[in-house]
């Protein structure tokens, strides 16, 4: 099987989907990631947590909407088969984003029930992340087609290695979120945030380890793409690269700079994304269906296309408008009269 | 296939049950954003502390709404999938590609803007943060018009072809998107969202005004409320009595449903106010009516005939009883609106609109109404196009998932269970807010947060380096 990438527009379609997950992930990756850290942080600086991402998190949480909603719109087939084969993993996703998106206000509201909100926002998002990693994971080890419907039953998701990849999803997260929070802030919570990301990334590390060990073996694909040439050349750099960029984090973490541990951290699931990526294509419902057989007509494509190519730059723009807005340090104790 | 029938029920009951919690959402936030919108702009060119008051409760208020908004918004982004896959497969290719649109126009520039409204108060100039309110603002309009796009091509789907294995391929994108009634369906829409905030803006002030609490607060929203009742409820029942028209063209069914016409008139059809309709007989038991009224209004002319259900398949039959019962009860909410527009305005020409409590007891009451008929009034659309649920094109039945029963069943009551307890605080914090009047140097979002969680004072909610700009 070779990999020529031929640039049709099923293709670009593709990139735009991997495009808006990947952002998706790893925005709404460090604001769920965040979220979880909560258990161990001190009263008032949960405050300051939620607040250096308040004004942000809807727009992070968009890309989700884009990320499904680019599947509809490109691939439908795939959309009708995967997402009755994840039922219940994106049903309690879905419920863990309610909890948590309304937490972000609720927990300013009432005295008295603060505490309930803080567990709502973070049960609910170690449940959205976690739901998100065996989403994936049971992709990745492909799902029952017949007849182009889904045709597993409603508990084929469930396996240890679903399970595995949700595990190390709430893991990176985590670490993303700590990330975050060395860039964000100052005194005793960046100390907090130093520490936790250095374990966190000992954490990842360990499940980006066991990931890789158990993929090639879910289906044949994967082993020849690892394991075979030419597309060994793709695929080995990937984890050389995880290696180098795990010792610079390492290295920034050590060193207390603060404005390089959550770039890496992003490279660090670029990379990750990248390998998975060289794994599946052209597949989108892996071992079944090929993006050009899942895809949607030419004339909803190119319609969809030139929204994506007039829009997404502008989007782009004011999004990095609203983050700029909110840029800097916020001072862990800042305010206090 | 008993099962079967199973699940589709359980999936019907699913999508109706999140969309009904969703659509209350943003018909208020459409409403609330532009109202927000305008106080703002009266802010920047009359400098009054009144609407800068205003502005920042009813800001509050519009942060919980909104965050609950978005949280079962995309709830029902995902629900097509889940529970219609059949849908997304067949209609993808037409459906798809619009909600995209409604997500790269709309939703992100609703998310991207708000952050700044919300908490940038104090970080941009007034000029940059009225602007957001207004990309806010616009956003959701945006939103409304691909959402009902998409539903109005549904109703009246136009522009597409069907392809040898059944897909619905899009044929000319121009004619699905400005389908025969999007136009009545999107007025409709945008004035019943902004009917039911100004209901809701004016039940607050009215609240206020017979606690004698705020006055100038208080009375400056129930005016700008009550202008709005009363100018844009005769709008609407125009505008519904247009669409009514429209959709007798489209959907005749629907409107023999709705008028509770089981037999054909050949002689000028009765308008029936009210009657049981019974599906085992095809008979509307017990009905009082106007003889030929309902010719004259569908049909502006009194002898013009009329088919009714009988000559209609009955396995076509959408359930009447539902559908009868539901447009009854937006019309006379309608209706309702009207009369106190028209009470608020006899109020106003006899200068008695701040000190009238009949008038304040009647807004009050009123209040919650407006969610009312948006409810009645999908109800009346949704179930009125059924057993299809793309009209004429594609069936319900085909168009849901091959999940089990006890799969939709169980996140059908997990739903259930969720939504009533998140929402219903969602809906107690809101109130609390509204309960208490505004007043003078009421607090915006970002100053209020720090400050009520850690009981301290804390300010500079989102402070940068210049952490504390947001301290008082
Ligand atoms: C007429 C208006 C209208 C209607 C019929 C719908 N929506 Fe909605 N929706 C909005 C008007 C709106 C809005 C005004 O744009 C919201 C409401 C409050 C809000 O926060 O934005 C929103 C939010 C919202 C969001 C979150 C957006 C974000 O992340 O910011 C999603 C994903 C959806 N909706 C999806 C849907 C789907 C799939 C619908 C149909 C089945 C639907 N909405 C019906
Ligand atoms: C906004 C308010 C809306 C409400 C309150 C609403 C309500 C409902 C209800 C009550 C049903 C069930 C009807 C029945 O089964 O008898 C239904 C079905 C459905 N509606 Fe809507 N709807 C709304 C908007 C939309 C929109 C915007 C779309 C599409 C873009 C849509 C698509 C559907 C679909 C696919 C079904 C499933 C088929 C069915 O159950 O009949 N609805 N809706
Ligand atoms: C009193 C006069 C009114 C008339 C004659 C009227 C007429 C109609 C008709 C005929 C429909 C169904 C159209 C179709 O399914 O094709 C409809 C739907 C609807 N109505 Fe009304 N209406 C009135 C008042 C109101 C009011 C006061 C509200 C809310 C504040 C409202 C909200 C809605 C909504 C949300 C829908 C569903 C969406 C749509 O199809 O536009 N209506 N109305």
């Amino acid at each position: 099987m070779g990999l020529g990438l031929t640039l049709d527009m099923t293709t670009v379609m593709g990139l735009i989907v991997v495009f808006s997950v990947f952002l998706y992930v790893v925005m709404d990756g460090f604001d769920l990631g965040l979220a979880m850290l909560f258990p161990w942080a001190r009263g008032d600086d949960r405050n300051t947590m939620v607040n250096t991402i308040a004004p942000v998190w809807d727009g992070n949480e968009t890309w989700l909407v884009l990320g499904g909603g680019a599947v509809f719109a490109a691939f439908p087939i795939a959309y009708a088969i995967l997402l009755p084969a994840l039922y219940a993993p994106i049903t309690i996703m879905l419920l863990g984003l309610v909890f948590r998106g309304v937490a972000f206000e609720f927990r300013f509201r009432s005295a008295r029930r603060g505490r309930l909100w803080d567990a709502s926002f973070v049960g609910g998002s170690v449940a959205a992340s976690f739901m998100q990693g065996v989403a994936l994971g049971a992709v990745l080890q492909g799902v029952t087609v017949v007849d182009r419907q889904y045709a597993g039953g409603w508990f084929e998701w469930l396996t240890p290695f679903s399970v595995l990849c949700g595990v190390s999803v709430v893991v990176a997260y985590m670490l993303l979120g700590a990330c975050w929070l060395i860039l964000k802030t100052e005194g005793h919570l960046r100390d907090d945030a130093y520490r936790w990301a250095r374990f966190l990334l000992f954490l990842t590390l360990g499940a980006i380890v066991l990931v890789s060990l158990a993929t090639p073996f879910l289906l044949g694909e994967y082993w020849q793409r690892w394991f075979e040439w030419p597309t060994m050349a793709l695929t080995a750099p990937v984890p050389v690269l995880v290696a180098l960029v795990a010792l610079a984090l390492l290295r920034t973490l050590a060193a207390r700079r603060d404005y390089w541990p959550f770039p890496l951290a992003l490279a660090l699931f670029a990379l990750c994304f990248a390998g998975l990526g060289v794994s599946v294509y052209p597949y989108i419902v892996p071992g079944t269906l090929t993006i050009w057989e899942a895809a949607a007509p030419e004339k909803s494509q190119a319609f969809f296309m030139v929204g994506v190519v007039l829009l997404i730059p502008v989007i782009l723009v004011y999004t990095g408008y609203s983050y700029w807005v909110f840029r800097g340090k916020i001072g862990a104790d800042a305010g206090y009269h | 296939m008993l099962d079967q029938l199973d699940a589709v029920l359980l999936a019907r009951l699913q999508f109706a049950f999140t969309m009904s919690f969703h659509i209350v959402f943003p018909s208020f936030t459409i409403g609330l954003a532009s109202f927000i919108a305008v106080l703002e702009t009266l802010w920047l060119f009359t400098n009054r502390e009144v609407y800068h008051n205003l502005l920042k409760y009813w800001m509050r208020v519009f942060a919980i709404a909104f965050g609950m908004g978005v949280v079962s918004g995309i709830v029902m982004s995902y629900q097509f999938g889940t529970n219609w896959s059949g849908f997304s497969e067949i209609a993808g290719p037409v459906v798809g590609p619009l909600m995209a649109y409604e997500v790269m126009t709309a939703f992100f520039l609703e998310a991207g803007f708000l952050g700044v409204m919300l908490f940038g108060t104090d970080r941009v100039g007034k000029g940059l943060h009225a602007f957001a309110t207004y990309a806010v603002a616009i956003g959701t309009l945006i939103s409304a018009f691909w959402i009902l796009s998409v539903n109005s091509w549904m109703q009246t789907p136009q522009g597409h072809v069907m392809d040898a294995d059944g897909q619905i391929l899009p044929g000319d994108w121009w004619a699905i998107i400005f389908n025969p009634s999007l136009p009545y369906r999107l007025v409709h829409m945008v004035l019943a969202a902004y009917l039911t905030t100004a209901l809701v803006v004016g039940a607050c002030a009215a609240w206020h005004m017979l606690r004698r609490r705020a006055q100038e607060e208080s009375r400056v929203m129930f005016s700008m409320a009550m202008w709005m009742l009363l100018l844009v409820a005769p709008i609407q029942i125009f505008a519904g009595d247009q669409h009514g028209l429209n959709t007798l063209e489209h959907q005749p069914t629907k409107v023999m449903a709705m008028e509770g016409h089981f037999e054909s008139h050949d002689n000028g059809a009765p308008l029936y106010l009210f009657g049981l309709p019974n599906m085992e007989t095809g008979t509307l038991d017990h009905a009082v009516g106007i003889p030929k009224l309902g010719s004259l209004i569908l049909k502006h002319d009194l002898n013009a005939p009329m088919p009714g259900l009988d000559s209609v398949p009955r396995d076509l039959w959408p359930p009447v009883p539902i559908v009868f019962w539901s447009f009854r009860l937006m019309v006379g909410i309608g209706l309702a609106m009207l009369a106190l527009g028209l009470f608020s305005g006899i109020a106003r020409l006899k200068g008695r609109l701040y000190d009238w409590p009949w008038l304040h007891r009647a807004a009050l009451v009123m209040g919650p109404l407006g969610f009312v008929a948006v409810l009645a009034g999908w109800v009346t659309t949704e179930v009125g196009r059924q057993p299809f649920v793309v009209y004429g094109v594609l069936k319900t039945i085909d168009a849901v998932s091959p999940v089990a029963a006890p799969a939709v069943g169980a996140s059908l009551m997990a739903f259930i269970v969720v939504y009533s307890a998140v929402f219903m605080a969602g809906t107690i914090y809101m109130l609390r807010i509204m309960s208490r009047p505004p007043h003078d140097h009421e607090p915006g979002p970002a100053r209020e947060i720090p400050q009520r969680a850690a009981g301290i004072t804390p300010g500079g909610a989102v402070g940068a380096t210049g952490a504390g700009r947001g301290a008082r």
